[in-house]
This record gives C-alpha cells, structure tokens and sequence, in this order.
C-alpha cells in the first residue's frame, strides 16, 4: 500500500471538471469514493484545491454522487504549485506584466510562460544576490554578538570580583560595528522588499471553475501544468522532476509539499553518527565479554545486563540520553567552553542537538552490536585460537589477526541489524533534538563545517509530524506516504550497501574456489 | 609409493646418531639416572631433549594424568598410542602449555625442555610456543593467503623484512613438499587448499618459527589415505631435524614413522621403546592386547 501511494504521488493526476445538479461548477482532481453507512448514499471526493478562495479554507471536498450533471476533462486547466495555500486550479485568462518590458500582445499562454521565465531570471538577478548578502551580514551579526557576550561576561565577573568594571576600548568598538552592519541589513531587507513588491505587481489572471477571476503573482508560482493536455512522456518528466525536487529541495507549506532533502540528510546524518558512536563501544565490549573477561558472576550479570537493555522501550533511552547526555554532558561542555551563552540562558551543547541524539541512539544500539561481537567471536571454531596461540601468538595477536577478521562478517551482520533499528527509532530523538523544521543543516558551508550542535530534521519524526500535526489531514496524506516509503528505502539502501560489504568480506575468507 | 614404508617402518639403530645436530642442553643425565618408577619399560635415550617426570595433570579433580614419566629423544620421531581418552592429546598438549588455554587444569611434576622447566608458571609461553611448534588435528589454515599462513608465525614474532619472509616462506613450504603445487598462488586464499594440503600447509607454518620440536596431534586422522602417505613421507624427512612427537590412533601410522612408541593408558604410561621392539616383543600384557587389537 505504502508503495503504490507513494510512488503514485507525483503522477499528474487529470483534473475533472464537474458540473453538479445546483448549478455549481467545480475544478479538482478525482480522490476517492465512498458510500456513507448510515444514508447509503454514494459520495465521491474531490481535490478542489484554491484553498483561500474557499470560505472554510478548504481543499478537499465531497459531492454525493447523484448531483453530477456533467463530467469534462478541458485540456486548458491549468495547475499551479504555490508557496502556500496549496494547489490552484483555473483557466488562464490574461497576464499583467506591469514593471516587466514585454510583448502585450499574443497568445496568453505563451505570455504567460514568457512572463514568468523572466520574473524568476527577475528573481535570480536581483533578490538572490541581496539574500545572499543578508545571510553573509546575518553570520557576521552572529558572531559579533556572541563575542559581545563574551566580552560583557568576563566583564561582568571581573566587575564582580574586583568591584571595578573596566572600561573595554573593544566592546564599544564591536558594538559600533555591530550598529553599522545591522543598518546594513536593515538597509538590504527594505531594498529585497521593495523589489518583491515591484515583482509581484507581475500577475497571471486566472479564471476558476466558478468563473471568478483571480489575480495570482507570478512569483507565487513555483511550478504548473496542464494534466489533462499531457502526453505520457511530459507526464513521466513532470514525475521525474517532482520526485528531484522531492530528494533536493527544502519542505514547503509546513512540511506538507516540498522535498525532504533535510531529512533525509538529518537521517542519514544521525545513523552514520550512531555508528561512530556504537560499533567501536560494540566491539569493544563484545571482544572483552567474549574474550577476556573471566567467566563469574560478575560477567554473568553484565552480559544479561547487556541483554536486558536490548529489550528497554526506546523512549526510556531517550529519557535517559535527556538526562546524561542533554543536561548532564551538554550542560557541562557549557559550562566549560561556552560560559557567556549558557549565562545569557541560550545553551549550545545543552540542548538537543544532533551529537546527543545520536549518542542516545548509539546507546540503544549497543546491545545489538555486543552480542553480535561475542557470538560472532564465539562461533570462530576453537582450532583456529589454538592454530595462532601454537605458534607462539600472544591474546591479543590472536585476536586482531585471526579472530576479529573472520569474526567480521557475523559482526557486519549485528551492525546492519543495529542501524536498521537506529534509523527506524523516532521516539528518543524527539526529546533529543529532533525539530519539525531545522533552519540549518549540521553539515554546511559555514566554519567549523560540522555543527554537531545543530537540530536537525529525521524522516521518521517527519512521518509522525505531517500525519498527526498538521492541520490539513488531506493534503499531507500524500506526504506521509511518500515519506514512509522513503524511510523504508533508506534503511534498505543502507542495509543494502552493508550487506553487500559484508558479502565481499565473507567472499574473501570463505572462498574455497580459486 | 611403496618407498616410505621400507623407509620408515623400522629404524635402524645406526639411523639414531642424528641426534648430534643440536647442540645439547646443560644437563645431560642419562635415561638410567632418572628416579622413573620401575614398573614401566623404559629405553636409555642417550641425549633426551624433553624430559617429563612424574607428571600428573587434573580436569577439576579428574585425574587425567597420572604420573608420567618418559624421555623424548632428540630429533627423533616419538608416537604415542592408546585408546580414546587415555590421555595421549592431554600430554602432548602438556609439551608446550596448550592446556593453559583449558580452565580449571592443574599440573604437577616436571618436564624439563633441554633442561628447562617447562610446567614453571613465570616461564614465558610464547617463547615457548615458538620452540615446540604444533599441528592439530583439523586443519585450520587461517581466513588468509598462503604466503601470510606461513608467514603468520614470523609476523607475529616481529619480523616484517620482506626479504626475509619470502626466504622463510619458500623454505617452510619446500621442507613442506608443498611449494611445488602453490609456488604461483601465494597470494590467493589458503583456504582453496584440498584437506591434505590444508595439513601440510599447517605443518609448513609450524616449520616456518623454525622450532625444536613439532607436536602432532593425529595429524592425518581427518585426511585420505594418499593424503596420509603424504604426511608421513614428511614426518620422516623431517625427521632428524626436528624432534616429533606425533599423537595416532593408526598403529600401522606408528610403526611405519616413528622411532620410538610410547603407549599410554588410562592417564597412565604402560610401555616404551623402540618402535621395533614395542611391536614384536612388547613387555606388558596391556600392550600386547592393546596393538594384537585385543580391545581399544
């Protein structure tokens, strides 16, 4: 089900045009049919679209199935992407291109495309290059305010202990700077918004089904077509491009449109995180339970220990990773490095973020990774430990020469189990630093590169965000499916990718056919 | 084919004197000084290289050896027979500490190694490991290449000269009879091997530490019989440079390869002697039962 929804999504789907029994004419995309239980009465589902020209904001409508009069397909609906308030659906009437220098005449179709491939060349030209410098000034801004605080921190202990504050040369002078790039900014922000108002004069009249007219600004419109006048080969590229911008761009319209590339870059991220963090614990721990430690109680108890905690509900992990790792480990790396924020009551380390997420999921692996290492180690037939030791290897010889690389393979196989677990795992990382909408990624351009500090964003919180949180059931329900079915192909991509590791390694010590 | 058996059934006395290859260790007391206790057989070896004296080795509190006493001599080769569970795999593993790796086993008495006590608990093992070289049972080539089996044992013992390892290596796997059928697939996977080469290669990499003494523990009991002739064909062009002390449960094996048998039972030593002499005229009824295939 999941598959056939999710991959079902992005197809453009024909857009009815349906003539009911009072008169109404309406615009949408066919959904689904129902027969009401309790007045039998068939009904049927409409995707309307033209959310803000409804009065209760809506999209999704039912008709009963006896008012149709007339169903059509025009081949002239137009659908657009927009920003926000979801799809239109419309006729085009006439474009308005007042601060552009084009042709009046023509046909409005090609007006149209002509009009808005030079509003978004309008777009890149100027508005990118001043949000461009915005940011750049933000990141300055940042900075010269953390060091502020810094300043105005030791100012204020040494104030306290020598009951003197010193006159700081330096903090006026970051301050000054601090005004002149701020009125920079402001300067930019005024001069972006001005040329946005002059672009989104640019507008495309539509005609709905009704026959209002609408005015929409080109630079509303992120993408559109025409369903009903595809041929099979546009349909296909039109799906390619969606499912492109689904793997590349940022969400849109609180998560319900848009791509997932943070996401699926937040899950990737935080598992590859984990397994820094959990397969050298595993092994570690699995190779001294396995290996060195004498068998007593005390081991005894460790190993079901270690098996008990494979069996603790991930939540409690997540408790736990709040507590030790959030305010206990975060809070101290605060208090060491970044005293003047933690003062000011903006924590960096201690709150959730990335690193303690994945600790908390390489936590909740651990278990895994520790039983695969001692049964893997286990397994390894005895003559082999007494083949090495007979010729006069020590333990440890043993161990890393002969017994770790053949133990290898079953070790791949606790490991992808391990991941498979971490990357499926949502319930700890919502109170370990996982965010609907992450303004940043943990990975960018900016110094120090990796920002393990970061909040990020997990397919699998995504999921549960966009199906049981946004206020619009219906039109996130395509997203929750193609969603799932993303998470599930990451996990079998990355599973994937070990398995196939592990095979190479199996192949290398078990051949026997040369 | 027929060659190794005449060669190496029964020994002649004048084969012996290869024993002067190694320079002896300090102490050299004759067979005839040692306190051993009356009642079980023993040869005079001239030049003993292991003397074992009065060991007795414990499972817990099984006792699985029980008093044995017997010297081994030097570049001989030195079989040890008996039935199942009479404690010939325990006291071969008693020769270079591989009982070590068993909890809860327990040694006394003594077993001087060219003088040395072996049983001390400061000696260091993988000294002597290195010296008292051994081949198993089952094969177990490591996950690796053929080159780095043989090589295992000098890598591990810090020798990483290039030069050096492929002396070492072509050398084990010659004094092997091995080299001619893997000279040109060093570097693939050991474990493409056929059984009988597994064995050889194991014996190859017990040769390549180059030591005193090699200990096999029924080194062809899981091979073919040509695989087998193979075997003791090595064992008796070894012989003489190396001592071997071999564990079988094939007496024909035996007596074809060794030099001197020793036959054990029940954790108890019953007999020793030249191998022609244990065969034809042994001295103890239990032994006479034992290779006439009364019982065992």
């Amino acid at each position: 089900m999941v598959l056939v929804n999710g991959l079902g999504v992005f197809w453009p789907a024909a857009i009815a045009q349906v003539e009911l029994a009072d008169g109404e004419t309406v615009l949408g995309a066919w959904v689904r049919e129902e027969t009401n239980p309790d007045t039998d009465e068939e009904t049927f589902q409409l995707k309307t679209g033209n959310r803000e020209f409804d009065p209760q904001r809506m999209d999704f409508h039912w008709y009963p199935k006896d008012s149709i009069r007339q169903v059509s397909y025009p081949s002239d609906v137009y659908v657009l992407e927009r920003p926000e308030n979801g799809d239109f659906f419309g006729f085009l009437d006439d474009v308005q291109t007042p601060s552009l220098e084009l042709p009046g005449e023509g046909e409005p179709s090609e007006r149209f495309q002509a009009a808005l491939a030079e509003v978004r060349r309008e777009q890149a030209n100027t508005i990118e290059p001043i949000a461009r410098q915005l940011s750049l000034l933000n990141g300055q801004l940042q900075k010269i305010g953390n060091k502020i605080l810094k300043l105005e921190y030791r100012n204020k202990r040494a104030g306290a202990e020598a009951d003197a504050s010193l006159p700081d040369d330096d903090l006026a002078q970051l301050r000054a700077e601090e005004g002149e790039i701020k009125a920079q900014s402001d300067q930019l922000v005024a001069e972006k918004l001005a040329q946005e108002t002059a672009l989104r004069s640019n507008v495309a009249l539509f005609r709905t089904a009704s026959g209002e007219v609408q005015e929409i600004p080109l630079t509303n419109i992120v993408r559109w077509y025409q369903p009903n006048a595809m041929g099979p080969a546009a349909k296909i590229k039109h799906y390619a491009a969606k499912i492109w911008e689904l793997l590349a761009d940022e969400p849109r319209e609180s998560n319900t449109e848009g791509g997932l590339f943070p996401a699926i870059f937040g899950t990737v991220m935080l598992v590859f995180l984990m397994s820094i963090a959990c397969f050298p614990l595993g092994v570690l721990a699995g190779v001294y339970l396995g290996e060195y430690a004498r068998e007593g109680v005390l081991v005894r108890m460790v190993r079901i220990a270690v098996n008990n905690l494979a069996g603790i509900p991930s939540i409690v992990y997540g408790i736990f990773g709040l507590g030790f790792f959030v305010y206990g480990l975060g809070g101290l790396v605060d208090q060491w490095f970044f005293p003047e924020r933690a003062a000011a009551g903006v924590p960096t380390y201690g709150t959730g973020g990335i690193l303690w997420a994945s600790m908390t999921l390489g936590l909740l692996t651990v278990p895994v990774a520790i039983v695969a290492t001692e049964e893997a180690l286990r397994t390894i037939p005895r003559g082999f430990r007494e083949g090495s030791y007979a010729l006069g290897a020590t333990k440890f010889q043993t161990l890393w020469r002969v017994l770790l690389p053949m133990a290898t393979p079953g070790m791949m196989t606790g490991f992808i189990l391990a991941m498979a677990r971490a990357a499926g795992e949502v319930a700890p990382l919502m109170i370990t630093g996982v965010v609907k909408l992450a303004p940043n990624l943990p990975l960018d351009g900016q110094f120090p590169f990796f920002h393990p500090d970061r909040k990020f964003m997990h397919l699998g919180f995504h999921i549960f965000d966009i199906a049981y949180q946004s206020p619009n059931v219906e039109a996130s329900k395509p997203m929750v499916y193609v969603t799932t079915l993303l998470l599930v192909l990451i996990v079998l991509v990355m599973s994937g990718a070990a398995i196939y590791l592990r095979n190479q390694m199996a192949k290398r010590f078990r051949s026997r056919t040369i | 084919m027929l060659h190794c058996f005449t060669k190496s059934v029964l020994p002649d006395a004048s084969d012996s004197p290869a024993e002067d290859k190694r320079p002896a260790g300090p102490e050299r007391v004759s067979g005839s000084d040692l306190s051993h206790d009356g009642g079980t057989p023993q040869p005079a070896i001239g030049d003993p290289v292991v003397r074992v004296d009065d060991l007795h080795l414990y499972y817990g509190r099984n006792e699985a050896l029980q008093g044995i006493s017997m010297d081994f001599a030097r570049g001989q080769v030195t079989a040890l027979i008996g039935p199942s569970g009479c404690g010939k795999s325990t006291f071969l593993r008693c020769l270079n500490r591989m009982n070590d790796l068993i909890d809860d086993v327990r040694t006394t008495g003594s077993i001087l190694l060219d003088g040395q006590d072996i049983t001390d608990p400061a000696l260091d093992v993988i000294e002597l490991r290195r010296r008292v070289g051994m081949v198993f049972q089952r094969a177990t080539p490591f996950p690796k290449t053929i080159y780095e089996n043989v090589a295992y044992g000098l890598r591990i013992a810090g020798v990483s000269n290039r030069a050096a390892l492929d002396e070492a290596v072509e050398r084990s796997l010659r004094r092997a009879a091995l080299w001619d059928e893997v000279s040109d697939r060093l570097r693939e996977s050991a474990l493409g091997l056929s059984g009988g080469q597994h064995q050889r290669l194991c014996i190859a990499r017990a040769i390549a530490v180059n030591p005193e003494i090699i200990l096999m523990d029924e080194p062809c009991s899981a091979l073919d019989p040509r695989s087998t002739l193979r075997i003791e064909d090595l064992m008796a062009e070894l012989r003489g440079e190396y001592t071997i002390i071999t564990v079988t449960h094939n007496m024909q094996q035996a007596a074809r390869v060794s030099d001197y048998t020793a036959f054990l039972y029940e954790g108890e030593l019953i007999e020793v002697g030249l191998t022609k002499d244990l065969f034809t005229k042994p001295q103890k009824k239990e032994t006479e039962d034992y290779i006439t295939g009364r019982f065992g």
